[in-house]
C-alpha cells in the first residue's frame, strides 16, 4: 500500500525551543493515524508542516507522494485541515463560509452553493445555515470547521484535536463523521490527547513527546509493549493503601500508581503467574480486599509508561488554559 | 467519497494560473464586502463617526475659529473631515487582517490551493467599499448641514477620488501594522497613536498660521494638509494642481515604502 502521509526526520525549532527533533511518521492510504502526545509535544507543529503552513528546518515530508515544501501547491489540492488553528469566519453565515471556500477552490457559484447545502445537511447544520457562525455552539462550530475542510473532497484530512473541549455526545458525533469519511477512503491524521479517541479511531498510533517519536504501532501493539496486563487492587480498609503499594512494588517490580482519590492501586503485571503469590502476600498481611482485578493495559498506562506522566494531567492543564483564554477574549471584547 | 463534482483531479496541477489568483482575490473581496454588510456595528460606526466629527467641529470649534461664521468654517472643514474620516477607516484594514490571523482564518486560506497574495489583495480591495461609504456619508451629511459644492460635480467627484487614492496608499500602513502587531487591540492603539498627530498637526481642521513656527513647517508638509487643500480647491475654491500633485506624490511615496513592508510581514506570516 502506498503511504498517503510520510515524514522523515522532521526538525523544527522556534528560537531556542526544539518543537520537533526528528519526527518520522507514515500513514497508509485509507487509514487513520493517531498522533498522541502531551501538550507542547510538537503535534501541532507536525500538522502545520504536513499541511504546508510551516516549513521544516530539516527532514522531509510528503502527502499523496508530493513534497510539502517543493510541491506545496499540489499538496494543498489534496488535503483538508481542521484544527485549533484553521478556522472559519465568525462573521459569515455557515452557508457563506462554505460557498467562499467552494469558490476559492474553483467551483462555479451554483456548484459552490450546492456543495455547501450538501455539507450543511450532512453535518446537520441546515437550520443554522443562514446564521453567523459566531452564534453556533461548540459542537456546531466543530462541525462547520469539519465541513469547511471537506468542501474540496480532500483525499487526506488533518484533524488537529478535533474533539478537545466537546461534550461526550458531540465527541461521539465527530467520531461517527470521521468513521464515515474513512469508509469513503479518506486518509486521516488525527492529533489528540484523548487516549480513548486514538483507541477508538486509529489504525496506527505515533506517540510524540518533547518533539520526538517515543513509540509507534497499532493500539494493541502499544498496549502489549507495556507489559500487557494491569492489576487493580482496592483494599477494604483504605488506611492499608501504603502496604498494598509496598507488596505490589516488591512482587511486580513495577512502580504502582495510586488513584483516583487514593483508593485504588494499579501496577503493571509482567505475567499472570504472579497473581497467586500477590494474593497470598496480601492475605498474610491481613489486608482485606474490596476489589482485585486484572485487565489489559489501557493506552493511558501506555502513555504513562512512555512519557512518565499521565495524559489527563496535561489535558486538565490545557483545558484550564483554554478557559482562561476564553475569559480573556471575552473581557477584551 | 461521493463522486467529486470537482475535487482534486487525478494529477493535481503543479502551479497556479495567474488568472486563478485574480479570481481568488475577487472571492475574498466578496467576503470582505459581505462582512461589512453583516457587521452592523462596523457599518454604524463607519457612518456615525464622520457625523459626530462634523457636528462637533462645526458647532464646537466653528464659532471660535471662524469668528462666529459657522457656515464659513463648515466650508473650510468639510474637506478636512473627509480626509480624516477615510484615514481612520483605513485602520479597519489592519484590524481585519490581524483578526483573521489570530482567529486562524488565514491558516485555512493558506492550506487551500489559492494564490498566496489573494487574502491580502482581497482584504484591501474589500476595504475600498468602506472608504466609499465614509466619503458618501461625510459629504452627504455635510450637505445636510449646509455645505455646498462651489465648483461642479465632476470636480467634486475628482476630489473624492483623490481622497480614495490616498486611502489606498494609507491602507498599506494599516495592513503593515495589522501584520506586525500581535492583537487587534494593539492595532487600534498603535494606529490611533500614529494617526492623531498627523490629523491634528495639519491644516485640515484649523488654519495653519495660528500654530507656532516649527509646527507650521510640519503642518505645511503634512500630506493631509495638501490633500485637504486639493479637495477644498476641487469642491469650493482655491488652488488644485499643486496640492493635488504633491499629495499624490506623498501617496505614491507611502505606498512604495509600506506596501513592500506589509508584503514582507505578510510573507513572514505565511
Amino acid at each position: 500500500m502506498t503511504a498517503a502521509i510520510e515524514a522523515e526526520g522532521l526538525i523544527k525549532s522556534f528560537g531556542k525551543t526544539n518543537a520537533l527533533a526528528g519526527v518520522d511518521l507514515a500513514a497508509a492510504a485509507g487509514t487513520v493515524l493517531g498522533v498522541l502526545g502531551p501538550n507542547g509535544a510538537g503535534k501541532t507543529t507536525a500538522v502545520r508542516i504536513l499541511t504546508t503552513l510551516l516549513q521544516p528546518d530539516g527532514g522531509r515530508a510528503a502527502v499523496g507522494g508530493y513534497d510539502v515544501v517543493t510541491d506545496a501547491h499540489r499538496v494543498r489540492q489534496l488535503i483538508g485541515l481542521t484544527g485549533q488553528y484553521a478556522s472559519v469566519d465568525d462573521g459569515l453565515t455557515g452557508t457563506n463560509n462554505l460557498v467562499m471556500i467552494g469558490r476559492l477552490l474553483g467551483l462555479s457559484r451554483a456548484q459552490a452553493r450546492a456543495r455547501a447545502a450538501e455539507l450543511l445537511s450532512r453535518f446537520d447544520l441546515t437550520e443554522a445555515a443562514s446564521r453567523p457562525v459566531k452564534t453556533y455552539s461548540g459542537g456546531m462550530r466543530r462541525r462547520i470547521d469539519l465541513a469547511a475542510s471537506l468542501v474540496g473532497h480532500p483525499q487526506v484530512l488533518f484533524l488537529d484535536e478535533p474533539t478537545t473541549g466537546l461534550d461526550p455526545q458531540a465527541r461521539s458525533d465527530v467520531w461517527d463523521m470521521i468513521r464515515v469519511l474513512v469508509g469513503d477512503g479518506v486518509t486521516v491524521l488525527l492529533t489528540t490527547q484523548y487516549l480513548d479517541e486514538a483507541d477508538q479511531l486509529a489504525d496506527g498510533i505515533v506517540v510524540i513527546d518533547h518533539g520526538r517519536v517515543i513509540a509507534t504501532g497499532t493500539p494493541d501493539e502499544l498496549k502489549a509493549k507495556v507489559g500487557g496486563q494491569v492489576l487493580e487492587v482496592v483494599p477494604a480498609d483504605l488506611d492499608r493503601i501504603a502496604d498494598v503499594v509496598a507488596i505490589l512494588a516488591s512482587s511486580t517490580g513495577d512502580e504502582p500508581v495510586t488513584g483516583p482519590g487514593a483508593r485504588q492501586v494499579t501496577a503493571q503485571v509482567p505475567s499472570a503467574a504472579l497473581l497467586p503469590s500477590i494474593v497470598r502476600q496480601l492475605d498474610e498481611n491481613g489486608i482485606e480486599l474490596a476489589e482485585f482485578s486484572l485487565r489489559k493495559s489501557s493506552l493511558d498506562e501506555v502513555f504513562l509508561t512512555l512519557t512518565g506522566h499521565r495524559a489527563e494531567e496535561d489535558l486538565a492543564m490545557k483545558q484550564t488554559a483554554i478557559r482562561t483564554d476564553d475569559v480573556r477574549e471575552r473581557a477584551s471584547r | 467519497m461521493s463522486t467529486a463534482t470537482i475535487g482534486p483531479a487525478a494529477a493535481p496541477s503543479r502551479r497556479l494560473r495567474p488568472v486563478t489568483g485574480l479570481r481568488n482575490s475577487f472571492t475574498l473581496t466578496w467576503r470582505s464586502v459581505l462582512k461589512i454588510r453583516t457587521n452592523s456595528e462596523d457599518l454604524i460606526g463607519l457612518s456615525l463617526q464622520p457625523i459626530m466629527f462634523l457636528l462637533l467641529f462645526t458647532y464646537v470649534f466653528g464659532g471660535a475659529i471662524a469668528h462666529g461664521n459657522v457656515q464659513a468654517y463648515l466650508d473650510y472643514v468639510l474637506p478636512g473631515i473627509l480626509v480624516q474620516t477615510v484615514l481612520f477607516a483605513t485602520l479597519g484594514t489592519g484590524l481585519m487582517l490581524n483578526q483573521d490571523i489570530s482567529a486562524g482564518i488565514f491558516d485555512r486560506f493558506r492550506s487551500l490551493p489559492i494564490a498566496r497574495w489573494a487574502p491580502l489583495a482581497g482584504a484591501i480591495m474589500g476595504d475600498v467599499t468602506r472608504y466609499v461609504i465614509s466619503v458618501v456619508v461625510t459629504l452627504g451629511f455635510g450637505m445636510v448641514l449646509g455645505f455646498r459644492i462651489g465648483t461642479n460635480p465632476i470636480a467634486a467627484i475628482a476630489g473624492c477620488l483623490l481622497v480614495l487614492a490616498f486611502a489606498l496608499a494609507m491602507c498599506w500602513v494599516s495592513a503593515w501594522i495589522g501584520l506586525i502587531v500581535k492583537t487587534p487591540q494593539g492595532v487600534q492603539t498603535f494606529g490611533f497613536t500614529a494617526m492623531f498627530p498627523i490629523v491634528f498637526a495639519s491644516g485640515i481642521l484649523v488654519p495653519i498660521p495660528t500654530m507656532p513656527g516649527w509646527l507650521q513647517a510640519f503642518a505645511k508638509a503634512n500630506p493631509l494638509t495638501l490633500l485637504a487643500a486639493a479637495c477644498r480647491g476641487l469642491m469650493r475654491s482655491g488652488p488644485v494642481a499643486v496640492p493635488a500633485g504633491e499629495s499624490m506624490l506623498w501617496a505614491l511615496g507611502i505606498m512604495l515604502v509600506f506596501a513592500p513592508l506589509a508584503v514582507r510581514a505578510y510573507r513572514r506570516k505565511t
